[in-house]
């Protein structure tokens, strides 16, 4: 169910331009990952190469090997699309399908792809996904309702169910909290303590304390200047990185001293 | 113009009410009601000393608005200051160009509704016959003896409908796709580019020019594949020769419409699909096009009443009968439109227009409803389809 992920010398473009470069990581399964760092240093960019997503954009690519429990993504021949099934992800704003019931939002995954399904077996994927996501007793009585009408917050975990569905083996989170509020906030933080159980978590975060909470491990990335490409500064136990980091740089950002 | 004036300030009220000091230096409110009351008695006697004996509406409703918008800003400067007379000055400006805009479109529908809806009303039989059989002799009995109206449009509207359907069926597909392409695949690259440029010429095109066009290719292909004698020139003239001039038409407003409904589709969508590991084109068939739905619709809606209106396109490429045709592969197709131009231009009888005229108001009135109908379910459609907010 769940895979490790190893980054060898991987760099990041958008056309011409490097945004991330020479990423080493390994992180291990079953377990949260924070990546914390200022705007524009490659979090999100690196993030979404993971399941080959940062290629939907025009001009963009990957070089460098992304293994998967050993197996390269980037291999010529490799189809995005089964990376992007075992490598699930929710972005930072909350987009439920608006087409969609709730019910059908969660099973997206399978009623997109075509798969035909029993309705008892669909039943039992949404009632195990959304209580995956700690939504179930908020949704029950209006699965056929449509997902837009739920609350940010609700939205977002309505998300995350959307992409537990599928069973995928490692989960990305793009700041899924930065547009809620902290009681929300809060849900999502506690289900993904729950999650690490099963899959490897990846989180991309502004919040640093958010990092402190739910990750295992923290990965800092910096960025030298404007048009210089982003770099993996310092990557450890997350109490490492907030209490005694190695590198100066890290120590002067999460102390508040940056810049 | 001083004459409105003084009217207003000798009208001018002191209310006994308590002074609100935010209110002070304000106009009373029925200041409006006054002033458009003065204008128009001085324009009527305007009106009646310019036009010696006659009186003429139009001048008279002219001179008031004229008078009205400039014996307001007058008022509101004396009474008020001049920043809020220009204010209300084009304030008055742009009700003007709003009443100006809607009196062409007012008067074309009460024209058509004035002469058509009479005959309509004392002969519907119009609605469910054709002109087969209906000589000058018929004509010239309805007009001198009163006979009923002989005659009627049900292969006019058969043949609109049909060759309209097929158009629709032909331009669908391929300004669906063609925008698919542009939005999801082409990404801005020289070929989409090009693409948008030309589509850009065809909205352009004069209708005239599609039929021609229809016809020429039509006629190529028939000369090529089945033979080029008599019999095979007069095959091009049919309901489908129209419906492909139609669809040239059609195409360009198809492509527009649908490419701007399918950009608004947010990207985040797109990726939400993608990172569930879904295709790309059933992504696009299951999400984007789901999503767009209800404009795609409405806009589909409005390029086939555009395209019912059409009258050169067809008359060149599905020439016009007096019988009913449902065959829009074989023979002459007449559309609503080019009854009403024929009926008009050459009536069943010369020398007796009238019953010719009576039933072109009448296909005209049916032609406008059509029209309305078509816009109706095109908001019906765009409200059916359009993704649910509510259910919190």
């Amino acid at each position: 169910m769940s895979k490790r992920i190893d980054a060898v010398d991987l760099n990041v473009y958008y056309g011409n331009f490097l945004a991330v470069e020479g990423v080493n990581i390994n992180i291990e399964p079953r377990s949260v990952t924070a990546f914390i760092g200022p705007s524009g240093c490659g979090k999100t960019t690196f993030l979404r190469t993971i399941n080959r997503m940062h290629e939907v954009l025009p001009g963009a690519r990957a070089e460098g090997r992304l293994l998967l429990d050993g197996e390269n993504i980037y291999d010529p021949g490799v189809d995005p699309v089964t990376v992007r099934t075992m490598v699930g992800m929710v972005f930072q704003r909350p987009n439920p399908f608006p087409t969609m019931s709730i019910r059908d939002n969660i099973l997206a995954g399978y009623k997109l792809n075509g798969t035909r399904m029993s309705k008892s077996t669909a039943d039992g994927i949404v009632e195990k996904s959304l209580r995956g996501a700690n939504l179930w007793e908020e949704v029950k009585d209006r699965l056929d309702k449509p997902g837009s009408g739920l609350s940010g917050g609700q939205q977002q975990r309505l998300c995350i169910a959307r992409s537990i569905a599928v069973e995928p083996d490692v989960i990305l989170m793009d700041e899924p909290c930065s547009a809620l509020d902290p009681i929300s906030t809060l849900a999502i933080e506690d289900l993904i303590n729950e999650l690490k159980d099963n899959y490897t978590v990846v989180i991309v975060t502004h919040n640093m304390q958010q990092a402190a909470r739910v990750a295992d491990k923290t990965a800092f990335f910096n960025i030298a200047g404007t048009g210089k490409p982003g770099k993996l500064i310092e990557y450890d136990e997350t109490s490492v990185i907030f209490n005694n980091p190695s590198n100066k740089q890290t120590e002067d950002y999460v102390s508040g001293r940056f810049g | 113009m001083t004459t409105t004036k003084d009217t207003v300030q000798q009208r001018a009220p002191q209310t006994g009410r308590k002074k609100n000091s935010l209110t002070a230096g304000q106009m009373p409110r029925w200041t409006w009601i006054a002033v458009l009351a003065g204008a128009l008695v001085v324009a009527a006697g305007i009106t009646a000393l310019l036009g010696g004996g006659g009186f003429s509406w139009v001048g008279w409703l002219i001179i008031a608005a004229v008078l009205y918008v400039l014996g307001m800003y007058a008022t509101t400067s004396v009474l008020e200051n001049r920043r809020r007379a220009t204010d209300g000055f084009w304030r008055n400006l742009v009700w003007a160009a709003f009443i100006l805009a809607l009196i062409p479109l007012v008067s074309v529908i009460w024209a058509v509704i004035a002469n058509g809806l009479p005959t309509l009303i004392e002969t519907p039989q119009l609605l469910w016959r054709d002109m087969k059989g209906v000589t000058g002799a018929d004509d010239i009995a309805t007009q001198a003896e009163g006979a009923t109206l002989a005659g009627g449009f049900l292969h006019g509207l058969v043949g609109t409908l049909m060759i309209t359907l097929l158009a629709t069926i032909i331009s669908v597909p391929i300004g669906l796709l063609t925008s698919i392409y542009l939005v999801e695949y082409g990404r801005g690259g020289w070929f989409s580019r090009a693409i948008v440029f030309f589509v850009d010429v065809m909205t352009g095109i004069p209708s005239i020019v599609a039929g021609l066009f229809a016809f020429a290719v039509v006629q190529v292909v028939i000369t090529t594949f089945i033979g080029d004698g008599p019999r095979q020139l007069q095959m091009v003239k049919m309901g489908l020769t129209a419906a492909i001039a139609l669809s040239v038409l059609m195409i360009p407003v198809v492509v527009r419409s649908t490419e701007e409904m399918l950009r608004v589709v947010p990207n985040e969508l797109r990726e939400a699909s993608y990172a569930l590991g879904v295709r790309k084109w059933r992504t696009i068939f299951k999400v984007v096009l789901p999503t767009a739905m209800s404009g795609i619709a409405s806009g589909v809606t409005l390029a086939i009443a555009r395209v019912t209106g059409e009258t050169a396109p067809i008359l060149v490429t599905a020439g016009f009968i007096a019988t009913t045709n449902w065959n829009p592969f074989d023979g002459w197709m007449t559309a609503l439109p080019v009854y009403i131009y024929r009926q008009l231009i050459n009536p069943t009888a010369p020398a007796a227009g009238d019953p010719s005229m009576e039933r072109a108001w009448a296909a005209a009135l049916v032609l406008i409803v059509i029209v309305m109908l078509l816009n109706l379910i095109a908001r019906i459609i765009a409200k059916a389809f359009a993704p649910k907010k509510t259910g919190r």
